[in-house]
C-alpha cells in the first residue's frame, strides 16, 4: 500500500543560548492510511518536536530544519511556507497541540473558534460553516447548543472535544493528536478515547498519537514509535511492541508501567534522558542500558528485526 | 502499635462560601460533605477519585490548613484544634507540583532547614546532621552533589525526592501526599512511589495517598478509599477492592483503566456517561445517580446511601447492597 | 544569593549591559575620588568659600581642553610671583629703599587676558610702602599706572578696574595693553616687562608683588560667576547624585514592597488601608510638596531625600507587586511553609519577599536616573542644597547667570552630560537585568 506519510531524514534544531537543541535528529519512517501511531517516549525526547517539524510549525529560534515529508506521494517539503499553509496544514494535516485546551481564546465562543480553520481555507458562507460546526460538535460529542458558550463554561473533557472538533473540521487525512488525554481524568479519558476510535473508523482517518502514557496508548495503537533523544529507536507493529519490546529502552519503558490486574514488579529507568544539546556519541541510550555492551559506543544502525520492526540497537545487527 | 487509629475523622465537612461579586452570597462549594475514615498507626490509605471531587480540600483539612465547617478530626485520640503547632510536626506534606512545592530561591540545605528552624529543633550540628540523614534517606546521593543545589538545577524526580526529605525531617507520624507523582515522568513515577514506601514502612508512618490513578495503587498502599463528589463512597482493603469492586462508580473507574495490551485498540469500553455533578448542587440522593446504569429509581434519586459493610473491611455507599 | 551572582555574571554577557558597567564604574570611580581627594566638610567649605578662596582663579573659563579643539590659542592664568621676578634694591637713605622688581611675560595667546591684577604684599611697622607699575608692551609703548599706598598686608589692585586706567587707555586695560596697536582685535605677542617699583620706609619694611594675568580656560572643567572650580562641583557631585539616587530608590522600592506584601498576605482590612493608602499617595504630588518643604523647612538634600521616601513608602508600584504576591502566595511552597508551622512574619520576609526580589531589582536601577534628575530639578528650581556642590547646583547657577547667553555653553553641558551619562548607565543595565531575570523577555 502507497504510503499516506513518508519522512525521510527529518531533523529539526533549536538555537538556545545554551547550545543547539537536536530535538528531532533524523526520523525517518513510513505512515500507511487508515492506520493510527502511537509516539511514546518520556517527556523531552522531541515528540511534540516532531508533530511541529510535520506541520512545519518551526519557533523562531529554529536552527535547522530538513529532510523529506513525502503526503500520498507529494513532497511537501517542496511547498514554499504561504503554499504549504494554504493546501497542507488544517486541510490536510491537522494538529491537535500538547495543552491546547488551554489554550482557547477565553472570549471567543467555542463555536467560533472552531470554525476558524474553516474560515481560513474554505471560502465557506456563514450556514455552511454553522453546519460543519455542529456536524463537528457531534461526532465529537460535544452537546450542539455548547456552540455559544465560552471556554471557562466548559470542563476539561468538553473542552478537549472541542479542540479535538477543531482538528476534524476541515476534513483532513490525518490527525496529529499531541497528548489529548494527559490532563484529563480516567473516565473522561476512556470516554474520550472511545470517540477517538469511533471517529477514525467513521472517518477513515489516520491517527499520529503522541503521549507519554503507554497504557492509554494502547487504546488507539496499531503501529507504535519509540522515540529516544530526538531519534526513533523502535519502529512496528503495535501488538509486537506492546508484547515483546525490544529496543532495551522499550523494554525498560514497558517495565515501567504499572497495571493494575496483574501483580509485576515495577521496574524503573534510573537516571535521566540526556541533554538534546550534546548528546551522548554512540548510543544514546548506553548510559543508561543495562545490556550495554564494548560496540555501544559506535552509533547503532537501524536494523530491521524479523518481524518488519525497525530497531536502533547493537544488539539485533 | 499498627491497630492504633493515627487519626480519625468524624463527619467531616468542608464547604466554601461561593460569592458574586465578592459579597452577593451564591451558594456553597461542597467540596468535602461528610467523610468518616480512621488511618491507623504505620497504615498507607490511597484516596482516589476524579479531580475536583474533594481530595486537595480533603488533605489540606486534615492538614490543618483548613478549619472544618463541621465534624471532627482526631490526631491519637486529640482533637485537632487544641493541638496547635505541635501538630505541624507531626504530619509531613507532599504536594503535586514539586517545583512549585520548593522555593526556587533556597537550595536544598535551606530547605530542609526552615522546618528544623521554625520548629526549634536541634542544635546548628544536629539540624545539619539530619539534612544528611534525609538526603541519604531520599536517596540523593552523594549528599554534597545535591545540598548546595537549588530547586531549578534537579530535575522533577529529584525535586519530589527534596520535597519527601523535607516532608520527613521533623519525624513526622502523618504523611499527606496529594497526587505526589502526577506531575512526574511515567518513568519516574515508579521510582519514587517506592521510595514512598520505603520510608513508609521503615518509619511506620500513617500516609494519606492521594490520587486520581488507580494504576499505581496496588504498588503502594493498604487499603483504598474511593471518592466521588465530595463523598467517600467505597473502603475496602486494596486487593478486595481490585478484585471485587461493588460501588458502581468504582467498577466504572476500574473498567476504564487500561492495561497495556494491543487488543485495547480494537474494543470500546463502557463507560458511564457525562460528568461528575457540581458540587455548588449536588443531585440529592446518591450522587452518582445521574449516571449509574443500576439506578433503583424512587430510593436512589431520593435517600443518600449509608454506608454498608458487605464485608468485613469493605464498607460501600450504594443502595445495591441494603 | 549566589542566583543573583549567576545574574551578574550573565549580564555581562550583553555588549549593552558592559556599556552600562563601565559608565557606573567611571561615576563611581568619580565619585570615589571626590570623596578620598576632597573630604565632606572640605569640599562644604571650597564651594561656600566664595571670592576669597578663590582669587586666583578666572571669572567663567572655560576648560582648559578647549584650547585643543579651537584653532585660537586661548590663555590659561599667568601668575609671576617673586620667584619670577629681578629685584633689585637700592638704599635711597637710612630709611628708605627702593625695591624694583622685573617680570617678563611671554604672551603667545590669541585672546585677551580675562582680567588683570597684581597682588601686594607688604611687611611693615607703621608706614606702608608706595607702589607704581610700569608696563612694557613687546612693540616698546611703555603705560606707568597704579600709584597707590597698599594698604594691609595682602592687597589686591585691580587693574581691570582701575577707573583712571581705563580713562586713560580708553579702554579695558587688559586689551588695550595686549593689543596689537594696528590690528586692535588681535593680540600682540611677545614678551611684556612689567616692572613694579615700590619705596619702603622703614628698615625692616620688604614687598612682594604678584603679577595675574587671568586666562580664558582653566582646569579640567572651568570656573563660574564666583570663579569656583567647577571641577570639585563635576566630582561632588558624583557621590551626591548615586547617594541621593540610589538612596531615594531603594527606600521607596523596600518600603514599597514591604507594605504591599504585608497587605497582600494578610488580606481583608489590612490589604484594605494599603490599598487606600496608595490611592491616597497616588493623588499626592510629589514635586509640590518637596518645593514647599524646600521652601518652608530646609533645603538640606538629606532632608529633601527623607521627605521623598517618606512621601513614597507606599508608592503606586504597591499595585503591581500586590498583584504578584497575591499569586505568589497561592504558592505550594506558601502552603508547605504553613505546613511545617512558618508564621505570618516569616512567610512574608522569608517567602513571599525573596521571590519578588529578581523582578524588582531591574526596577529599581530603572527607577535611579528618575531620583537623580528629580534632585537636578529641585536645584534648577532653586531649593538646591545651599552648601553642598551638585550638579543641578551648577545647572541652576548657570542658568541664572545666563550661562547659555554668554556663550558659557560648558558650564550647563558638563554636569547636563554627567546627569544623562549616569541615567544612561544605569538604564542600559536595568534593561538588561530586566531581559535576564525576567525571562519572558529574554530570547531563546
Ligand atoms: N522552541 C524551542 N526552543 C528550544 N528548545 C526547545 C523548543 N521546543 C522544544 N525544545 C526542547 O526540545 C526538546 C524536545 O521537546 P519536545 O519536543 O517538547 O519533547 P516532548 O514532546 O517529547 O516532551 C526538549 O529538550 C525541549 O526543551
Ligand atoms: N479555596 C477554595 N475556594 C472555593 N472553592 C474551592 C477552594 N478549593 C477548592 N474548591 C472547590 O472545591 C472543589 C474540590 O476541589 P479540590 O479539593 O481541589 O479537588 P481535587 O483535589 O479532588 O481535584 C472544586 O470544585 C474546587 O473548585
Ligand atoms: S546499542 Fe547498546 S547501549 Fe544502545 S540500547 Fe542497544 S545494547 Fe543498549
Ligand atoms: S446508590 Fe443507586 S445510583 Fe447510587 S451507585 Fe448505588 S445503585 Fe447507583
Ligand atoms: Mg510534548
Ligand atoms: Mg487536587
Amino acid at each position: 500500500m502507497e504510503p499516506l506519510l513518508r519522512v525521510e531524514d527529518l531533523r529539526l534544531y533549536f538555537r538556545t543560548t545554551k547550545g543547539i537543541v537536536q530535538a528531532v535528529d533524523g526520523v525517518s519512517f513510513e505512515l500507511a492510511p487508515r492506520t493510527a501511531m502511537v509516539v511514546v517516549g518520556e517527556s523531552g525526547c522531541g515528540k511534540s518536536s516532531l508533530a511541529k517539524a510535520i506541520l512545519r510549525l518551526l519557533p523562531r529560534n529554529t536552527h535547522t530544519y530538513s529532510g523529506k515529508i513525502f503526503l500520498d506521494g507529494t513532497d511537501v517539503m517542496a511547498l514554499n511556507d504561504e503554499q504549504f499553509r494554504r493546501e497542507v496544514r488544517w486541510k490536510r494535516i491537522s494538529y491537535v497541540a500538547q495543552a491546547a485546551m488551554n489554550a482557547l481564546n477565553p472570549v471567543i465562543k467555542v463555536g467560533t473558534q472552531v470554525a476558524e480553520p474553516l474560515f481560513i481555507h474554505n471560502n465557506l458562507t456563514k450556514s455552511e460553516a454553522v453546519n460543519r460546526v455542529v456536524e463537528a460538535f457531534q461526532l465529537v460529542g460535544v452537546p450542539v447548543d455548547f456552540v455559544d458558550r465560552y471556554p471557562f463554561e466548559l470542563s476539561g473533557g468538553m473542552r478537549q472535544r472541542v479542540v479535538i472538533a477543531m482538528a476534524l473540521i476541515t476534513s483532513p487525512q490525518l490527525v496529529i493528536l499531541d497528548e489529548p488525554t494527559s490532563a484529563l481524568d480516567v473516565l473522561t479519558q476512556a470516554n474520550i478515547m472511545n470517540s477517538l476510535k469511533r471517529i477514525r473508523e467513521e472517518l477513515e482517518l489516520t491517527y499520529i498519537l503522541i503521549t507519554h502514557d503507554i497504557s492509554t496508548s494502547s487504546e488507539l495503537a496499531l503501529d507504535a514509535m519509540v522515540m529516544y533523544a530526538g531519534q526513533i529507536v523502535e519502529l512496528g507493529k503495535a501488538g509486537h511492541f506492546f508484547l515483546e519490546p525490544l529496543h532495551p529502552y522499550s523494554q525498560k519503558l514497558m517495565a515501567s508501567v504499572p497495571t493494575l490486574r496483574e501483580d509485576k514488579d515495577l521496574e524503573f529507568i534510573p537516571g535521566q534522558p540526556p541533554s538534546l544539546i550534546n548528546p551522548p556519541t554512540g548510543c544514546r541510550f548506553a548510559p543508561r542500558c543495562p545490556k550495554r555492551f564494548t560496540t555501544c559506543e559506535k552509533e547503532p544502525p537501524m536494523v530491521e528485526y524479523k518481524d518488519g520492526r525497525k530497531i536502533k540497537c547493537h544488539l539485533y545487527v | 502499635m499498627q491497630d492504633q487509629v493515627l487519626i480519625s475523622v468524624r463527619n467531616l465537612h468542608k464547604w466554601f462560601e461561593l460569592r458574586k461579586w465578592g459579597f452577593i452570597h451564591v451558594g456553597f462549594v461542597r467540596a468535602v460533605d461528610g467523610v468518616d475514615f480512621d488511618i491507623r498507626h504505620g497504615e498507607a490509605v490511597t484516596f482516589v477519585g476524579e479531580s475536583g471531587c474533594g481530595k486537595s480540600t480533603l488533605a489540606r483539612t486534615i492538614l490543618g490548613l483548613y478549619q472544618p465547617t463541621k465534624g471532627e478530626i482526631l490526631f491519637q485520640g486529640k482533637k485537632l484544634q487544641k493541638l496547635g503547632r505541635w501538630y505541624r510536626a507531626q504530619v509531613g506534606y507532599i504536594q503535586q507540583d514539586p517545583y512549585g512545592a520548593l522555593p526556587p530561591f533556597m537550595n536544598v540545605r535551606r530547605i530542609l532547614l526552615e522546618p528544623m528552624v521554625i520548629n526549634r529543633r536541634g542544635t546548628r550540628t544536629e539540624r545539619e546532621r539530619r539534612i544528611r540523614e534525609v538526603l541519604e534517606e531520599v536517596k540523593l546521593t552523594p549528599v554534597e552533589d545535591f545540598i548546595g543545589k537549588f530547586p531549578h538545577m534537579l530535575s522533577g524526580g529529584q525535586q519530589q525526592r527534596v520535597v519527601i526529605a523535607r516532608s520527613i525531617v521533623l519525624n513526622p507520624k502523618l504523611l499527606v501526599a496529594d497526587e505526589p507523582v502526577s506531575m512526574l515522568d511515567a518513568s519516574v513515577r515508579v521510582e519514587i512511589l517506592q521510595l514512598l514506601r520505603g520510608v513508609q514502612e521503615a518509619h511506620q508512618l500513617g500516609v494519606a495517598y492521594i490520587t486520581h490513578d488507580l494504576s499505581t495503587v496496588r504498588y503502594f498502599s493498604e487499603r483504598i478509599f474511593v471518592m466521588y463528589a465530595a463523598k467517600l463512597v467505597e473502603k475496602a482493603p486494596v486487593k478486595e477492592l481490585i478484585s471485587n469492586p461493588l460501588h458502581p462508580y468504582t467498577q466504572a473507574l476500574l473498567d476504564a483503566i487500561p492495561d497495556p495490551d494491543p487488543e485495547n485498540a480494537h474494543k470500546f469500553k463502557e463507560v458511564p456517561p457525562g460528568e461528575p455533578p457540581s458540587l455548588l448542587n449536588p443531585p440529592p440522593g446518591c450522587r452518582f445517580h445521574p449516571r449509574c446504569k443500576h439506578l433503583i429509581e424512587g430510593l436512589c434519586d431520593q435517600e443518600v446511601p449509608p454506608e454498608f459493610e458487605v464485608k468485613p473491611g469493605h464498607y460501600v455507599s450504594c443502595w445495591l447492597y441494603k | 544569593m549566589r542566583g543573583l551572582l549567576a545574574a551578574l555574571k550573565e549580564i555581562t554577557r550583553y555588549p549593552s549591559a558592559m556599556v552600562g558597567l563601565f559608565i557606573l564604574a567611571f561615576i563611581l570611580a568619580l565619585a570615589a575620588y571626590a570623596v578620598i581627594t576632597i573630604p565632606y566638610g572640605e569640599a562644604i567649605r571650597l564651594w561656600r568659600g566664595g571670592e576669597a578662596t578663590w582669587r586666583y582663579n578666572p571669572r567663567t573659563a572655560a576648560p582648559a581642553w578647549i584650547d585643543y579643539l579651537t584653532p585660537k590659542k586661548l590663555l590659561r592664568t599667568v601668575i609671576l610671583g617673586p620667584e619670577d621676578a629681578q629685584k633689585e634694591v637700592k638704599v635711597l637713605s637710612e630709611r628708605t629703599r627702593r625695591l624694583i622688581f622685573t617680570y617678563t611675560l611671554d604672551y603667545e595667546a590669541d585672546v585677551f587676558p580675562s582680567e588683570l591684577a597684581v597682588v601686594f604684599k607688604s611687611q611693615y611697622e607703621k608706614k606702608p610702602p608706595r607702589v607704581e607699575v610700569i608696563w612694557r608692551t613687546p612693540d616698546g609703548r611703555e603705560f606707568s599706572f597704579g600709584r597707590q599706598i597698599p594698604s594691609g598686608k595682602v592687597h589686591w589692585y585691580t587693574v581691570s578696574q582701575d577707573r583712571d586706567l581705563i580713562a586713560s587707555l580708553r579702554g579695558a586695560p587688559e586689551e588695550v595693553l595686549f593689543q596689537d596697536p594696528n590690528a586692535p582685535e588681535k593680540t600682540l605677542k611677545g614678551i611684556h616687562t612689567i616692572t613694579i617699583k615700590a619705596y619702603v620706609f622703614e628698615p625692616e619694611a620688604d614687598l612682594e608683588a604678584e603679577v595675574v594675568v587671568y586666562g580664558t580656560v582653566y582646569g579640567i572643567a572651568g570656573t563660574d560667576h564666583l570663579r569656583r572650580d567647577i571641577w570639585v562641583a563635576l566630582l561632588w557631585g558624583a557621590p551626591i547624585a548615586l547617594a541621593f539616587g540610589l538612596g531615594a530608590s531603594f527606600g521607596i522600592t523596600i518600603s514599597s514592597i514591604v507594605f504591599a506584601a504585608i497587605g497582600a498576605w494578610f488580606g481583608g482590612w489590612v490589604d484594605a488601608v494599603v490599598q487606600r493608602l496608595t490611592e491616597i499617595r497616588m493623588v499626592i504630588p510629589t514635586l509640590p510638596i518637596l518645593i514647599m518643604v524646600g521652601l518652608f523647612y530646609s533645603k538640606s538634600i538629606w532632608v529633601i531625600l527623607a521627605v521623598l521616601i517618606g512621601l513614597n513608602l507606599i508608592e503606586s508600584t504597591v499595585k503591581q507587586y500586590r498583584a504578584v504576591f497575591l499569586q505568589e502566595k497561592r504558592t505550594p511552597y506558601i502552603e508547605a511553609a504553613r505546613s511545617y508551622g512558618a508564621r505570618h512574619l516569616r512567610i512574608i520576609f522569608r517567602y513571599l519577599i525573596p521571590r519578588v526580589i529578581p523582578w524588582v531589582i531591574p526596577s529599581f536601577v530603572l527607577a535611579v536616573p528618575a531620583y537623580v534628575f528629580l534632585e537636578a530639578s529641585l536645584s534648577v528650581l532653586g531649593l538646591g542644597d545651599p552648601v553642598l556642590p551638585t550638579w543641578g547646583k551648577l545647572l541652576s547657577d548657570a542658568f541664572s547667570h545666563g550661562a547659555l547667553y554668554h556663550g558659557y555653553y560648558y558650564w550647563v553641558l558638563e554636569p547636563a552630560f554627567l546627569l544623562m551619562l549616569t541615567g544612561f548607565g544605569f538604564t542600559l543595565i536595568g534593561y538588561t537585568l530586566d531581559k535576564v531575570f525576567n525571562p519572558k523577555l529574554r530570547e531563546i
